[in-house]
């Protein structure tokens, strides 16, 4: 299974050393969760793979995997319960999975940085967000709390806090959800990582602070020509910052396409229905169009392609047999480079 | 932050004004004749009790008395017991430090080892330890403290004579046995509390922050956790702390220590309603100042809290 490698002109990542090819290279990740009503099986085979100064969104539902995958990637998963039964996670060409914890801590933070969604939980109420930041400093350079706190007000600057230093010792509780956001990117930001996971970073906010939001993480990626993993289920978040997308369903990616081409010609019944449920002005007054039934149990996931419940054109054969992700071409088979799609009848749906 | 201490310092002039009533009235309306409680069977002869009568205005209404017996409050004056016609403020003198010491030694014991069995059955929560921490803790808590101060005297007192039985004659080991019993009752419930409340907040998601950091466990558990989980069990020390103070009349008891449980004790069982009212007085300032030293810590503590 070949994934996109190349969808835009990528400067060479920065400090690379002597490997070559993508920054981050997903090989058919699965993960599951033991659980008492069961196995859940939450990740079934992902590949991904992201280049410095590359943006790639995973789209999906809740429970698609999405999160479990980026949490996979960057270790914080709880295991147990949590497995990882099969699967890399190449980080400039070196398996994370099989590094040693101590290793791994080293990456974390410095190399590999992730932004959550809830900015508010996510910080530490009890401490300032000057300590928060500075904290990066302390524990990965060794640098003095009086040079983190400065580092630390750089950075509040870096992502426009205004008044950076004389708010360097609030408390995250005193910011609005916005600036708490900024704080959060500010401290994925601070080792100035290769690699940065947003996982759904604007959900919590309102509709201009998350243009505000993405606009940033936008800018400060490509000054530091970081690759990005955009985790996100808002389709209109992806389209201005993605180069590429991921389509993610019962923890298995379904389709894969450079941003535009993916909303102008979806090859997955999936992918179109996530396009058509998006409410548009011009069919004001019109019922607005759902995906029928509900994302699947990961305990007991469908036989065949697990979206077939749910597929307006599934067929005999969607019950059966598990799609592979086909390599989509043109009606004329000349290449499509990027796009991939797990369903039976990609054809009927991209041509159809 | 200033005037809201000032304020919380005026809310407990009616607090304790309303307390001292209570148990003032509570005293007085307790039926018999105090006078007659001195003598026991005997007959009491009529100069005294006229005297008696006089010297604790026994005639008077009860807000005469109680308005006589603030006054007297007002000025540092205790009143006399009526038993021994000792300055209650003296009895308080002599007792007060007696339960500062069995309070101190119980105070530091559930502390210390409350809070580190908590913290790591918290940290381990389903294993051995854990298992262990919370059916001893469940035992103490269930079991009462008189059968637990007297299985101790009788064990570690008697038989084994590690410690003294009673009596306050051998300096801090004297009071050690007793501390050690009186703290372990919230011993077993800080236990509870630390252990709930580090497993709570290490499934926060300002833990998997820290984690995606790269900070080691030692920091995520120490520095992030810690702070967030000692919030309720600091307050519950607290307020702890105000209870340890005014005495434990069961601990007191059972070891003879002459402290201000013990007094408690003894005035309920002779009647002797100054002293009574007196140390029950003491009881409520400690508490009320206490709960307002808790208050302040907890902002100190938690920074979303702010007084204004």
């Amino acid at each position: 299974m070949t994934i996109i490698d190349k969808t835009a002109d990528v400067p060479a990542p920065r400090g690379a050393g002597d490997h070559e090819g993508p920054l981050l290279e997903v090989r058919d990740l699965h993960v599951e969760f033991h659980t008492r009503e069961g196995v859940a099986q939450a990740v079934n085979g992902v590949n991904y793979t992201v280049s410095a100064g590359e943006t790639l969104a995973v789209l999906g539902e809740s429970g698609s995997g999405k999160s479990v995958t980026a949490q996979a990637i960057m270790g914080i998963l709880d295991m147990p319960p949590g497995r990882i039964p099969k699967g890399e996670v190449l980080f400039r060409g070196r398996d994370l999975l099989t590094m040693s914890p101590e290793e791994r801590r080293k990456i974390r933070g410095s190399k590999i940085a992730m932004i959550f969604q809830d900015a508010l939980s996510s910080l530490n109420p009890v401490l300032t967000v000057g300590y928060q930041l500075g904290e990066m400093f302390r524990v990965h350079q060794g640098l003095s709390k009086k040079e983190a706190k400065v580092k630390a007000i750089e950075l509040m600057d870096r992502v426009k806090i205004p008044a950076a230093a004389a708010r360097v010792n609030d408390y995250p509780h005193q910011f609005s959800g916005g600036m708490r956001q900024r704080i959060m990117i500010a401290m994925a930001l601070a080792l100035e990582p290769d690699l940065i996971i947003a996982d759904e970073p604007t959900t919590a906010l309102d509709v201009t602070v998350q243009a505000q939001v993405m606009d940033l993480l936008a800018e400060l990626q490509r000054e530091y020509n970081m690759g990005l993993i955009l985790i996100t289920h808002d389709l209109g978040v992806v389209a201005d910052v993605a180069d590429k997308i991921a389509v993610m369903y019962a923890g298995r990616i379904v389709e894969t396409a450079p941003v535009h081409e993916l909303y102008q010609r979806p090859a997955h019944p999936y992918t179109r229905g996530l396009l058509d449920s998006i409410p548009r002005l011009d069919q004001k007054g019109q019922e607005l169009y759902a995906i029928k039934g509900l994302p699947p149990n990961l305990l007991k996931i469908p036989s065949g392609c697990a979206f077939n419940p749910r597929c307006p054109k599934a067929q005999d054969v969607c019950r059966t047999d598990v799609p592979v992700l086909h390599p989509v071409t043109e009606q004329d088979g000349g290449e499509l480079p990027g796009r991939g799609s797990a369903c039976h009848f990609w054809k009927e749906t991209i041509h159809g | 932050m200033g005037r809201y201490v000032l304020r919380r310092l005026l809310q407990m002039v009616p607090v304790i004004i309303g307390t001292t009533f209570l148990v003032f009235a509570l005293v007085t309306e307790m039926g018999g004749d105090p006078v007659q409680n001195l003598y026991g069977e005997r007959p009491v002869p009529e100069s005294i009790r006229v005297a008696l009568t006089a010297q604790y205005h026994l005639d008077d209404p009860l807000p005469v008395r109680y308005g006589y017996y603030v006054s007297g409050l007002l000025q540092g004056d205790f009143g006399t017991s009526l038993s021994g016609s000792r300055p209650i403020s003296e009895m308080i003198a002599d007792a007060w430090p007696e339960t500062l010491k069995v309070a101190g030694i119980a105070f530091v014991f559930e502390m210390v080892v409350g809070v580190a069995a908590g913290v790591l059955a918290g940290m381990r929560r389903g294993k051995f330890l854990d298992n262990l921490v919370l059916l001893s803790t469940l035992t103490v808590i269930a079991v009462p403290i008189f059968v637990l101060g007297q299985t101790a005297q009788i064990f570690l007192g008697v038989k084994a004579g590690i410690f003294p039985v009673s009596g306050t004659n051998e300096g801090f080991m004297s009071y050690l046995l007793p501390g050690l019993v009186l703290g372990s009752v919230s011993l077993a419930y800080i236990a509870r509390l630390a252990r709930a409340s580090v497993a709570e907040n290490l499934r926060m998601d300002y833990v998997r922050t820290a984690k995606a950091k790269g900070l080691s466990p030692t920091r995520i558990t120490g520095v992030h956790v810690l702070r967030n989980s000692l919030i309720p069990v600091v307050t519950f020390l607290g307020a702890d702390l105000g209870t340890l103070m005014g005495g434990a009349i069961v601990t007191e008891r059972i070891f003879n220590i002459p402290g201000v449980g013990y007094n408690l004790f003894k005035a309920i069982q002779i009647e002797d309603g100054p002293a009574l009212v007196g140390f029950v007085t003491l009881l409520v300032l400690v508490y009320v100042v206490m709960a307002l030293v808790v208050d302040l810590l907890y902002a100190v503590l938690d920074p979303r809290i702010r007084y204004a």
